[in-house]
């Protein structure tokens, strides 16, 4: 039976199971809901639950299970000696799945009945040719040996998925005869339906949680792979990163690590005076109609995808510094500082611009949470506004302030795109904003992109530049946290 | 409630320090205070009294111009301080309010140390040379605000760290420290303790040498106690002013002695 009609059939007795559940509490309760211990819904959902989660969750882990239990066999019953030199095992079994399912297809589309798919001989049949007339196509012809564990592999698949639907199926009865039997007018299903909610929530929680883990160790293996193939001492200490593909690359993080810093700096320098100046300005000073359109107008800022902002760097602000600082259009200052339109400058301010609305927007909340009876204080001694924003609001409001400006600059050291198109490709350690120079995260995309081997070192230092950076924002995280957390005044 | 005690108090004739003139204040549409007429004298605790939401408060802030912070408050007629009209276009809020200073109902030290908040106001106005100038004002005010010997070992701790009773005195010895010739208080004991307002209590009757004190309460044993003159606010209006004890053994009008008594309010 396929998948998709045991669901429907699963939900359909959920359903079912929720309508009896409930009819039966009220019947329990001769039609009178006062007596239940529980609203009937709760009894109705308590039945559609003992159905659903067992059978359902069944179901999702025997999808997981079966296909390596039956590859496993299938692929320790297959002979050695079918494996040919300089291929692996994976390839076969590759050729193994492609036939079984291509069989499955033969026969559902009519071709074949299930019994001559069965007594299929490669000697006698050209395999190849009936399954290309289904659109499948396979690389080789096939082989006895393969076409054998192709068999014993339709087999096992459809005695695994008989026994997944009658499993599901019973599990699905039990539940409802089960939980039925339990309803009556003094069962508290509303205790029940509450735990189940719980474990709900707990499951959402600790995916999201195990999620992070998760990524957090698949980058964890390639990097140890990438060491055992890469000195770590040239990763960590080097000075020169130089990719190349005849295996004697220099890859150090250092130089990409100086450019992501540099970068993040200059953007941290345009985005925090502006932002919280903006933010001082909208929640001190403006008027509630001024603010009521400034702000979303401020965070319009904040939902343009960083793109359109590369764009913006590409087109707009590079040649423009190209023209002040460089040759470009015959340079209105007469320098030669600058030589070409992409550059740490340029992806700097662009990426200011991008976090502009990020740092305002917290900081206004934070100023916001300022007690009005603090700034009341200030101005009843005779302060002007302005001194008492920089004397009493903003010193209360800081370690709320430097958490804001943490976070933004742990969005700029993870940002991408924007260096793309604005800072260039080069890896160099300089101290010149006017220079191309490349970050981390621009190196992960291209050591990755196109043709790659998983195998060099090339492509998995992507995976150490990305735990790097990884290990970098999290631990500015969590010094904002910790800023934020310790020095957070107690108003109250 | 004492009332031989209240009678004895010393009611001397002083200068008049605020005048109000037919001061009507407007919170958006609704009419919060009208036509109140009062002089407030200087070395005098004034105190207002009345139920909630009778303008008490709101006439309050209009003596520093805090009400200018609020948008919808709009204020009507006049109020003079020594005979200069604060509403008027050359009057600087700022400046006045360096002149009349004001004490909060909830504590409110800003959250740096006590020496800061103490030295917050002078340092603002300028009111000293150097270091060792500053170091006195600030012994100087904690002293009068009789939390001196409470906090003198500790002055870089934050004014936050206070108790209650200390946060409110030391916000007193802020507001002194500017050296106001008004000090104007928003039911400055409504968040301590019996204790704590009593040495506020205490504070009040002394800063009296100095400043013209005016007081919002609703404690009426608290006014009884600490005021030699006491104005009754009823629905934005004023009701009553008069000498403390006369107000309150003797009010003219009959709002008063049911409020006095218990029976509005």
């Amino acid at each position: 039976m396929p998948i998709f009609w045991l669901i429907v059939i699963l939900l359909a007795l959920t359903a079912c199971g929720y309508w009896f559940g409930r009819s039966r509490a009220l019947a329990s309760a001769n039609g009178n809901p006062r007596e239940l211990h529980s609203l009937p819904v709760y009894y109705g959902a308590n039945v559609a639950m003992s159905i659903a989660i067992p059978a359902l969750m069944t179901l999702a882990i025997w999808l997981l299970v079966q296909p390596m239990v039956i590859e496993s066999r299938v692929s320790a019953s297959l002979p050695s000696e079918v494996i040919p030199e300089n291929t692996s095992i994976g390839l076969i079994m590759g050729d193994v799945r492609r036939l079984s399912d291509g069989l499955d297809e033969v026969v559902a589309q009519g071709f074949l009945d299930a019994k001559q798919a069965l007594d299929l001989n490669s000697e006698t049949t050209d395999i190849r040719a009936t399954l290309g007339e289904v659109g499948v196509a396979l690389g080789s012809d096939v082989r006895p040996e393969v076409l054998a564990a192709a068999q014993q592999y339709r087999q096992l698949s459809a005695t695994g998925g008989r026994a997944m639907t009658l499993v599901c199926l019973f599990l699905a009865l039990g539940g409802l005869v089960l939980s039925l039997r339990k309803t009556n007018k003094t069962f508290r299903a509303r205790n029940v339906v509450e735990r189940g909610i719980l474990a709900l929530l707990v499951l959402a929680a600790s995916l999201a949680i195990l999620t992070t883990v998760g990524i957090v160790f698949s980058m964890l293996f390639e990097t140890i792979n990438f060491f055992g193939l890469h000195a770590w001492r040239d990763f960590f200490f080097g000075t020169t990163w130089a990719p190349n593909f005849r295996g004697d690359s220099e890859l150090s993080m250092l130089p990409l690590l100086w450019g992501t810093l540099y970068i993040s700096a200059i953007a941290l320098l345009v985005a925090v005076p502006v932002g919280l100046f903006a933010a001082i300005y909208l929640s001190e000073y403006a008027g509630s109609t001024v603010r009521s359109f400034a702000k979303p107008l401020l965070e319009i800022l904040a939902g343009i995808p960083t793109i359109v902002y590369g764009l913006f760097a590409l087109l707009t602000v590079g040649p423009l510094l190209l023209k002040l600082f460089g040759q470009g259009e015959e340079g209105l200052l007469g320098l030669t500082w600058m030589s070409g339109a992409t550059s740490v400058l340029t992806a700097g301010v662009v990426m200011g611009i991008m976090l502009i609305p990020f740092v305002s927007s917290l900081s206004d909340d934070i100023i916001n949470a300022v007690p009005q009876a603090l700034r009341d204080g200030s101005l009843g001694l005779g302060a002007t506004k302005s001194e008492t924003i920089r004397q009493v609001v903003l010193p209360a409001a800081l370690p709320g302030i430097v958490g804001a400006i943490l976070l933004a600059a742990s969005r700029a050291i993870g940002e991408t795109m924007i260096v793309v198109m604005g800072a260039g490709a080069i890896a160099k350690f300089s101290a010149n904003p006017f220079e191309s120079m490349t970050t981390i995260t621009t190196r992960v995309v291209s050591q990755l992109t196109g043709d790659t081997d998983f195998a060099s070192p090339e492509t998995l230092v992507a995976f150490a530049l990305g735990l790097s950076l990884f290990v970098l924002t999290l631990g500015l995280n969590v010094l904002a946290l910790y800023i934020v957390r310790k020095y957070r005044e107690q108003y109250d | 409630m004492n009332t031989m005690n209240m009678l004895d108090k010393s009611l001397d004739t002083k200068t008049t320090k605020i005048t109000a003139r037919d001061v009507n204040v407007y919170y958006g549409d609704s009419h919060a205070i009208k036509d109140v007429n009062v002089e407030i004298d200087a070395n005098t605790v004034t105190a207002f009294i009345g139920p909630s939401g009778c303008g008490k408060s709101t006439f309050l802030r209009c003596i520093n111009r805090m009400n200018d912070t609020i948008d919808v408050c709009r204020v009507r007629g006049d109020i003079l301080l020594d005979g200069e009209d604060i509403y008027d276009k050359r009057v600087d809020p700022v400046q006045l309010r360096a002149k009349v200073g004001m004490v909060f109902q909830k504590p409110n030290p800003f959250p740096k140390s006590i020496y800061d908040n103490v030295s917050y106001g002078p340092r603002i106005h300028g009111l000293s040379r150097n270091k060792a100038e500053m170091d006195d004002i600030v012994e100087k005010s904690l002293r009068r605000a009789a939390i001196w010997e409470e906090v003198k070992d500790r002055l870089d701790a934050p004014g936050t760290g206070l108790s209650g009773g200390q946060q409110q005195r030391l916000c007193i010895a802020r507001a002194i420290a500017t050296e106001p010739e008004v000090l104007l208080m928003d039911e400055p004991c409504s968040a301590l303790d019996p204790i704590a307002t009593a040495q506020v209590e205490e504070l009040i009757d002394e800063l009296r040498t100095n400043y013209s004190v005016v007081i919002v309460t609703h404690s009426m044993q608290q006014a009884a106690r600490v005021s030699q003159k006491t104005a009754f606010f009823h629905l934005g209006n004023l009701v009553e002013f008069g000498p403390t004890g006369q107000i309150f053994t003797n009010p003219e009008d009959p709002r008063t002695e049911s409020y006095i008594t218990g029976r509005i309010g």
